[in-house]
């Protein structure tokens, strides 16, 4: 077993994925606590050049090869196991991404690893990991140990600062050759949003609306709320799924990362997943009925209550 | 095509959790269960490729205690589930690995082409069971899935594996695999609850081992806790009147509203 701290790279068109530096960061001063080494796993087919700008890590491990030209669960994995295996990290962080998902459970399946999910924080505590970890939907949290003090952890997007990993410096280079692939799962094409008719990254003010909300014909009045404060509406992922707004305004993990000015968040409960798209909004205001709502501990102004009663009411007051 | 359906419960969110005497887990007494969003997500995608490429839909519920599995398995069936498998026996709906360890074991008399899970549930504190499953079988299994189509050969799948900001990776698979399900393409129908009952009483529910079991999480659960909600946040309180009002006011202060510059 060694003290190191192992990262999963993600990276998309060429560039390194924000989440990466946000867990590097972490990895060094963990490591720096347990006396071991800031890892970071870098995987990828002419990726080599990405290393450099890993500097928060002590040593990248680099696997360069045209049978990782694009992500795939099946490949990522069998290439990953060994790895992890042969260097015992105390910890790896990967992100709890699509990707990171598939790649964290499958390796504690296959090395019998334990997996704390949903981190979203991780000390040393006498050489070994203890992770917070969110469930319910962050209705509860979770202090947990590894039992025999090595694991791995999914990390919750925005959970860390990523300027922390983001520095510049001169990590060791290891090139590494894969010594498994497995091409069951096979990579086929990337496919992007169209633009939308509002672009909500771009927004100064936006009225977000929820579940909460009910039902289809009560979003005029969110439209009309959001008319009054000359902001967009945007949403939830439901609010997407049931198609009453387009995917492109939906706020989160899978949608998309603001930072307005001010995010008013009605009968939204405030899922891990929603809040890593939205918790830098400058001002959040959430409506919620439900007092135990995890948003409220994001939000800078809260109030338990009816969106249906307070949304006219304030629509009114603004003169709209 | 054999289709399999991972299904359970969890506590009902609309509910107060409260934490047990011992601080490490919920006080399980007064909870309530729903089915887990995401598996009815994975069931309603089943039946739908299931009516497209024929085949059988298999659903399978760990044998708990607490809620009602057996309401679980008999709305699959009035959902148009062809089969439900209760497997093994567990005082409370175990950690993942143990799920996945259990699943495992019965699926080796149960034929599967296609597993479908749902991509995730609320009181997962060990990862997702999808690619547990999938890795203790040696399957190729992807997570955050939509939009599933099966080969006309029924050999491959091909399924869309969302990222951030709405980008969107296409893969394809052998199979047997196994895929965590984000949204079906359709809600989940529904079943109505007379034709529940009725199934609770004649459908037949079968058993199958979950096997010897697995060695656990491999995690220590120090303390759990209801976060301080609203620790950070001012409270507005009053009628909906005077909550519009501060709220008017505090973006007043900030430039927005009442004919304020954009
Ligand atoms: C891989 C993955 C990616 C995901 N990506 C995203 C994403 O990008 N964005 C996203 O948002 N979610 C995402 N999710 C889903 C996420 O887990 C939650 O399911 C979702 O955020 C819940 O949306 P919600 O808050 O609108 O609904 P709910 O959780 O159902 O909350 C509704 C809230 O409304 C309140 N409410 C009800 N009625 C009223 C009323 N009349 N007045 C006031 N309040 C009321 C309730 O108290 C509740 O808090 C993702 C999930 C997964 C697994
Ligand atoms: N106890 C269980 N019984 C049935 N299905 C389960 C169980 N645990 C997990 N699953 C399946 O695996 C998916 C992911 O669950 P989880 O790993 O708990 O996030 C669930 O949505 C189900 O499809």
């Amino acid at each position: 077993m060694s003290a190191d701290v192992m990262v999963l790279v993600e990276h998309r068109d060429g560039a390194i994925l924000d989440t990466t530096f946000e867990l590097l960061g972490k990895a060094k001063s963990l490591a720096a606590e347990s006396k071991g080494e800031a890892v970071a796993v870098l995987l990828g087919s002419g990726v080599a050049g990405l290393a450099g700008s890993l500097g928060a890590a002590a040593r990248v491990i680099v696997i360069d090869d045209p049978a990782f030209e694009a992500f795939s669960p099946s490949a990522y994995q069998a290439a990953l196991v060994p790895v992890v295996r042969d260097r015992e990290p105390t910890l790896v962080l990967v992100a709890n991404s699509g990707a990171g998902m598939d790649v964290a459970a499958g390796l504690s399946a296959a090395l019998e690893l334990p997996l704390a999910a949903y981190a979203t924080e991780v000390t040393m505590d006498g050489g070994s990991p203890r992770v917070t970890c969110q469930l319910y939907a962050g209705k509860i949290q979770a202090t947990v140990r590894f039992e025999r003090g090595r694991g791995i952890a999914t990390v919750v997007a925005g959970s860390f600062p990523a300027e922390a990993g983001a520095g510049a410096g001169s990590p060791m280079v290891e090139a590494v050759a894969a010594t498994a692939s497995d091409g069951r799962v096979r990579f086929k094409r990337l496919h992007r949003p169209e633009a939308g008719d509002v672009d909500i990254t771009r927004e100064s003010v936006l009225v977000s609306v929820g579940r909460g909300i009910g039902d289809q014909d009560n979003l005029e009045l969110i439209e009309a709320l959001a008319k009054a404060l000359g902001g967009a509406v945007s949403s939830s992922r439901p609010i997407a799924d049931a198609g009453w707004l387009p995917r492109t305004r939906q706020v989160g993990k899978s949608g998309l990362k603001v930072k307005p000015k001010v995010y008013l968040a009605l009968g939204i409960s405030g899922a891990p997943e929603h809040l890593e798209g939205m918790r830098g909004a400058e001002l959040i205001i959430a409506v919620n009925s439900d007092a135990r709502a995890p948003i409220f501990s994001v939000a800078h102004y809260g109030a338990v209550a009816d969106l249906l009663d307070v949304v006219p009411a304030l629509t009114a007051r603004l003169g709209g | 095509m054999d289709y399999v359906v991972l299904l359970k419960q969890v506590p009902d969110l609309a509910e107060d959790l409260e934490i047990d005497s011992a601080g490490t887990g919920l006080d399980r007494e007064w909870m309530s269960f729903v089915a887990s969003e995401w598996d009815e997500y994975a069931l309603e995608e089943a039946l739908h490729l299931r009516d497209a490429t024929g085949g059988t839909v298999t659903c399978l519920a760990l044998g708990v205690q607490a809620g009602d599995v057996d309401e679980l398995l008999a709305t699959c069936l009035a959902r148009g589930a062809d089969r439900v498998v209760r497997v093994g026996s567990f005082e409370q709906s175990p950690d993942s690995h143990s799920a996945a360890g259990a699943f495992a074991a019965a699926l080796d008399g149960i034929p599967h082409d296609l597993i479908l899970t749902g991509v995730q549930a609320i009181d997962d504190l060990d990862g997702q069971v999808g690619p547990l499953l999938a890795t203790r079988r040696d399957l190729p299994h992807v997570s955050v899935v939509t939009h599933i189509a099966v080969a006309a050969d029924g050999k491959t799948a091909t399924a869309h594996q969302e990222y951030a900001g709405g980008v969107v990776g296409e893969f394809e698979l052998d199979l047997p695999a196994v895929l965590g399900v984000q949204t079906s393409r359709e809600a989940p129908r529904y079943a109505p609850v007379s034709r529940v009952r009725q199934l609770m009483k004649t459908a037949t529910i079968e058993k199958a081992d979950g096997g010897g079991g697995g060695s656990g999480s491999g995690l220590t659960i120090e303390a759990m806790a209801v976060p301080e909600s609203g620790a950070t946040a001012e409270m507005i309180t009053g009628n909906p009147v005077a909550i519009a009002d501060r709220i008017a006011a505090i973006l007043a202060e900030r430039g927005i509203g009442a004919g304020a510059p954009r």
